[in-house]
């Protein structure tokens, strides 16, 4: 129902459109009050539809508090959602309408990374910054280009790199890996295996579930029964199916212990009937969803400013649970912007190249209300921004944390310096 | 059909030099959408040769598109093909998709051909999931800097991109008015009314119907590599079943079995998309009802409609 | 684990799959049968089935089997009358035109997944199973309710059966089916037998969504995948043949499931998927039935 009753885009403009009228001005006029317009590239519909509704309202949270706060060097800030329907071909087109028609000083805001993918060459082609919310490994990687970043969550690599550690010590060195037969489960694949070699451990098995695919059965039997880890990771509306099925799969009999990543259960509650065998089992977080004891001082700002309770569901509805370990990223992000924009001296589109520059300079970013994730550290050459990364335990149908890592767990050797490259 | 004389002809190449002339009067973001609706409208003419000229209601395109896309991608990445290469590649490999597709699935007729060439597309998409290290799956790849570039000029800029994207587009649509009036133009058209008939005349509808579909993955190719080469993404979407469905929608929107129709409906869809999008976020709801309204006072595409009641030589 | 229980596993696994198609299957095969339309949006129809069946589980109190049953009988008669609406004011006024149908549908399509999105959200929601049995067997559990699909299935197969072959209503759209115009000489109502035919089909097509929700989830993109492969079943089985449906099915669901033991899931999927093509391609006809 909201969504058919939410104002357009258009209506946004046109309620920004005084502030267009003064941006026409000279630039110390537009330093008084003209907006600095962010494009936000969202997954309203296709697959990505329900961490996109969470990334809509937590940028929105960010935006408020930003606002509220004086805005951006002391000019008031505006957002511009666009539905790219998690489509690479539809994303480089918005981004194309956000940047070139709309007028947006940037983008940012992706989170599937075959969007990502899609779009990056054309906000290079513009030369736009494009700040992704995506956990994948392609910045970081060298796979973009100069003006695409990601500032405000730590990427695959980094979160699987200081798993294997705790995995290997706690609940064993035979792992088989359940995962979506893409990137981002080649991510998981391929890193994972790596750390937990040098931990000592070994992937005894591999099995990559097509994307298609809504029943999982099947597959279960490919567990090899030496496995004592079993570590998966899903995405999409199947999520839900696959841990169900798992467990009716092993039942009350013997069963390897369970790593997975929240991504199989983001957006779901865990405490769902058919649920129950995950008791006991563990999860990797990068925000956990239920807020710890030793939660840090802004949390519960955050946490209502989004407008989440401490379980990590919406306060208007316990049934409508979060995306909570991937949404805090556009908040970061839009704090991110407003720091580089600040150091910058950013004025308008034509400091585009300035404002990457002063993005790249930055390094250490301190615990705050603008993180709430927790500190974090951006590395300028490559792009991409390393937090510390949580474990979670299911006690009692609850998430709780266990664990934490130290931001130096995760961090790797630099794969690519985007600031030799041209803009 | 082929009456009019030199109408067709005329209209055709205003159409073209109408579009030659948009990037001088259309913003630049209107006209990069202006270059993406051409690559979009070969890939529908080409499916306008199968479906609306020769009666192969396909949906397996898609297989083709990537086919055009990838053999055009591919050698640029992993062998640093220019880009002259590497669109006669992706031509090339659209066409021998569409022959080996053909060779089979045209064994089948009416829906069993539809489902066929879907269930190949599929194949054909997780087969590229599959050989990810390659492929790069469904993220697939950025087309490097290098390979974007022909005959000096960078095809990632506004001009040299929009003129490439009109040269293939008047190419596709002057070769296609003129196959379409040859007579072996008239002998897809017979296949499609009556396949029976065409037998008794002594044509062998396996292999006009192969040739059409041959002719139309080439098209198909073309536009994938067109897209690879000029907004310089690969990925595994483009062979999934929205790009089969995508051809066939614009082309039953603007006319099936008219030359200008592909173009059209790739025009009004588009632009149908980008209004809604601004009029509200439930915008798939109209673009729905809009279809629906389309189809009910327009049920042979906006063109054959005025083809019907207007002007009788309009090819 | 064993070959034995891995194999028993994966023919448990190809039942439900198979179920699964002949269930999403028998309203297609009767549209696509009577009509000879192709309908699009036959998928939404099964997804707009799974999603109601939550709006009501969610909205009756009670025991989940009570609840269950009423989402039962109420979406399937919702959206059959839906279908019915659209069938009067969209595809008669078409007259059926196999091209312009396509269009209308996928037209309809875009308007109901969006509805879907608007109304019901992007999340995919479980819908509780009338009853909470698990079988607990020496290497593996299984889900009583998977069972219990395969049976719903047989059981609305046959009746489906019965009523095509046992009452007037099931004669009279055979008979449309034969020969539209003689059925019409004959003082048929074809208008009426379509509007009821297509009605049928969504409705049973809503009652698949139903039954498979507590298996799978509700989720507003679910109807993309069962509309597919309720077409290749329908192709395969032969037009208008039930049997043929429910024989397509079934060699679907336990190549799929027996496949899947000896290939890595993805290269399974591709295999299984070029083996039906392929049998298409020397069966043009289908398995069974008259020639299309």
């Amino acid at each position: 129902m909201t969504n058919l009753l939410h104002p357009s885009r258009r209506g946004l403009l046109m309620a920004g459109g005084a502030g267009l009228l003064t941006a026409a001005l000279p630039g110390h006029v537009a330093a008084q009050g003209a907006p600095i317009k962010i494009g936000f590239q969202l997954h309203r519909t296709g697959i990505g539809a329900a961490y996109g509704r969470w990334y809509e309202r937590t940028a929105q949270a960010a935006l408020k508090a930003i606002n509220d706060g004086g805005g951006i060097a002391g000019r008031p800030v505006e957002l511009l959602f666009e539905d790219d329907a998690t489509d690479p071909k539809r994303g480089s087109e918005v981004v194309d309408k956000l940047t070139q028609s709309d007028g947006c000083d940037l983008v940012m805001g992706t989170l599937f990374s075959h969007v990502v993918m899609g779009s990056a060459p054309r906000a290079g082609e513009l030369k736009v910054p494009y700040l992704v919310c995506s956990e994948g490994y392609h910045v970081a990687s060298g796979a973009l280009n100069r003006w695409t970043l990601q500032p405000g969550i730590t990427d695959v690599r980094a979160q699987i790199s200081t798993m294997a550690p705790w995995v290997a010590a706690n609940l064993g060195k035979k792992v088989t890996m359940v995962f979506p037969d893409y990137a981002f489960g080649h991510d998981h694949r391929d890193f994972f295996t790596t750390a937990i070699q040098a931990q000592g451990g070994e992937v005894i098995a591999q099995i990559a579930v097509p994307p298609t695919e809504t029943s999982f059965t099947r597959y279960f039997p490919q567990i090899p029964t030496e496995t004592e880890v079993l570590y998966h990771v899903m995405v999409g509306p199947a999520v839900l199916t696959f841990v169900k099925e798992l467990g009716e799969f092993y039942g009350t009999g013997a069963k390897p212990a369970l790593f997975g990543f929240i991504d199989s259960l983001e957006a779901v509650d865990t405490a769902t009937p058919g649920l129950e065998f995950l008791e006991g089992s563990h999860f990797w977080e990068a925000h956990p969803r239920v807020k710890p004891a030793d939660a840090g001082e802004h949390e519960a700002a955050y946490r209502a400013a989004v407008g989440v309770d401490d379980n990590g569901a919406s306060v208007s509805d316990a049934a409508d649970v979060s995306t909570y370990s991937h949404m805090f990223s556009t908040w970061e992000t839009l704090y991110f912007i407003k720091q580089s924009m600040e150091a910058a001296g950013y004025t308008g589109p034509a400091d585009r190249q300035k404002l990457v520059e002063a993005m790249e300079a930055i390094s250490d970013l301190p615990y705050g209300i603008e993180r709430p994730q927790g500190a974090k550290r951006f590395n300028g050459k490559t792009h991409q921004v390393f937090g510390s990364q949580n474990i979670s335990q299911v006690q009692g149908g609850k998430l709780v944390k266990v664990h934490t890592t130290t931001i130096e767990e995760g961090v790797y050797e630099d794969a690519v310096d985007y600031t030799t490259m041209s803009f | 059909m082929t009456g009019g004389g030199v109408k067709p002809w005329a209209l055709h190449l205003a159409l073209i030099a109408v579009l030659l002339t948009a990037q001088f009067w259309l913003s630049p973001y209107h006209a990069t959408n202006l270059a993406r609706i051409m690559v979009l409208a070969v890939f529908a003419m080409g499916y306008n040769l199968a479906f609306g000229y020769t009666g192969l209601l396909s949906l397996g395109h898609a297989l083709l598109l990537a086919a055009g896309m990838y053999a055009a991608g591919l050698p640029a990445q992993l062998w640093g093909w220019g880009a002259g290469p590497a669109f006669i590649a992706g031509v090339a490999g659209g066409g021998l998709m569409a022959a080996a597709l053909g060779l089979l699935a045209l064994r089948t007729a009416g829906v069993s051909f539809m489902i066929v060439t879907l269930m190949f597309a599929q194949a054909g998409y997780l087969t590229l999931l599959y050989f990810a290290p390659v492929t790069g799956g469904d993220d697939g790849f950025a087309v490097a800097a290098a390979s974007r570039r022909l005959l000096g000029f960078d095809l990632s800029t506004d001009t040299p991109r929009f003129l490439a994207a009109l040269l293939i587009f008047a190419a596709g649509l002057l070769i296609s008015l003129a196959l379409i009036r040859s007579p072996f133009g008239r002998t897809m058209v017979a296949m499609r009314e009556n396949e029976e008939r065409s037998r008794m005349l002594g044509y062998n509808p396996f292999t006009v119907k192969l040739a059409a579909l041959t002719i139309s993955g080439l098209y198909s190719g073309a536009a994938g590599a067109a897209y690879a080469l000029l907004f310089g993404y690969v990925g595994a979407s483009f062979a999934t079943i929205q790009y089969s469905i995508l051809p066939m929608l614009y082309v039953l929107l603007g006319g099936a079995g008219t030359t200008l129709g592909p173009f059209l409906g790739a025009l009004v869809m588009f632009t149908l998309i980008e209004v809604a999008t601004g009029l509200t976020s439930a915008y798939l709801f109209f673009v729905g009802a809009a279809l629906v309204a389309l189809v009910l006072f327009a049920p042979k595409g906006i063109l054959g409609t005025i083809r019907e009641r207007w002007v009788r030589w309009l090819p | 684990m064993a070959f034995g229980p891995f194999l028993l596993l994966a023919l448990m696994e190809g039942l439900v799959t198979a179920a699964v198609l002949a269930l999403a299957a028998s309203g297609l095969s009767l549209v696509f049968g009577v009509m000879r339309v192709v309908n699009v949006a036959h998928g939404e129809f099964y997804m707009l089935g799974a999603v109601l069946a939550w709006v009501v589980t969610t909205m009756i109190p009670g025991p989940p089997a009570l609840a269950f049953v009423a989402a039962l009988l109420i979406a399937p008669l919702i959206v059959a009358t839906l279908a019915a609406l659209a069938d009067g004011l969209i595809l008669k006024r078409l007259a059926y035109d196999p091209e312009a149908t396509i269009v209308a549908t996928i037209g309809l399509l875009y308007m109901i997944q969006q509805a879907a999105l608007s109304l019901y959200g992007p999340n995919a929601n479980p819908v509780r199973a009338p009853f909470e049995w698990r079988i607990q067997l020496p290497w593996f559990g299984y889900s009583g309710y998977k069972l219990f699909v395969v049976l719903a299935a047989l059981a609305v197969l046959l009746a489906l059966w019965l009523f095509m072959t046992r009452t007037k209503a099931g004669l009279i759209m055979r008979a449309t089916q034969v020969d539209r115009t003689t059925a019409c000489a004959f003082g048929i109502n074809v208008d009426r037998v379509y509007m009821s035919t297509f009605a049928l089909g969504a409705g049973l097509a809503a009652l698949a969504g139903v039954l498979v929700v507590p298996i799978q989830q509700a989720h507003y993109l679910m109807g993309g995948d069962p509309l597919l492969l309720s077409f290749i079943v329908v192709i395969i089985g032969g037009l208008g043949s039930l049997r043929g449906t429910l024989i397509a099915a079934l060699v679907i669901g336990l190549s799929d499931g027996v496949i899947s033991m000896f290939f890595t899931p993805t290269l399974a999927k591709i295999l299984a998927t070029l083996l039906v093509a392929m049998v298409l391609v020397f069966r043009p006809q289908g398995l069974f039935g008259a020639k299309a």
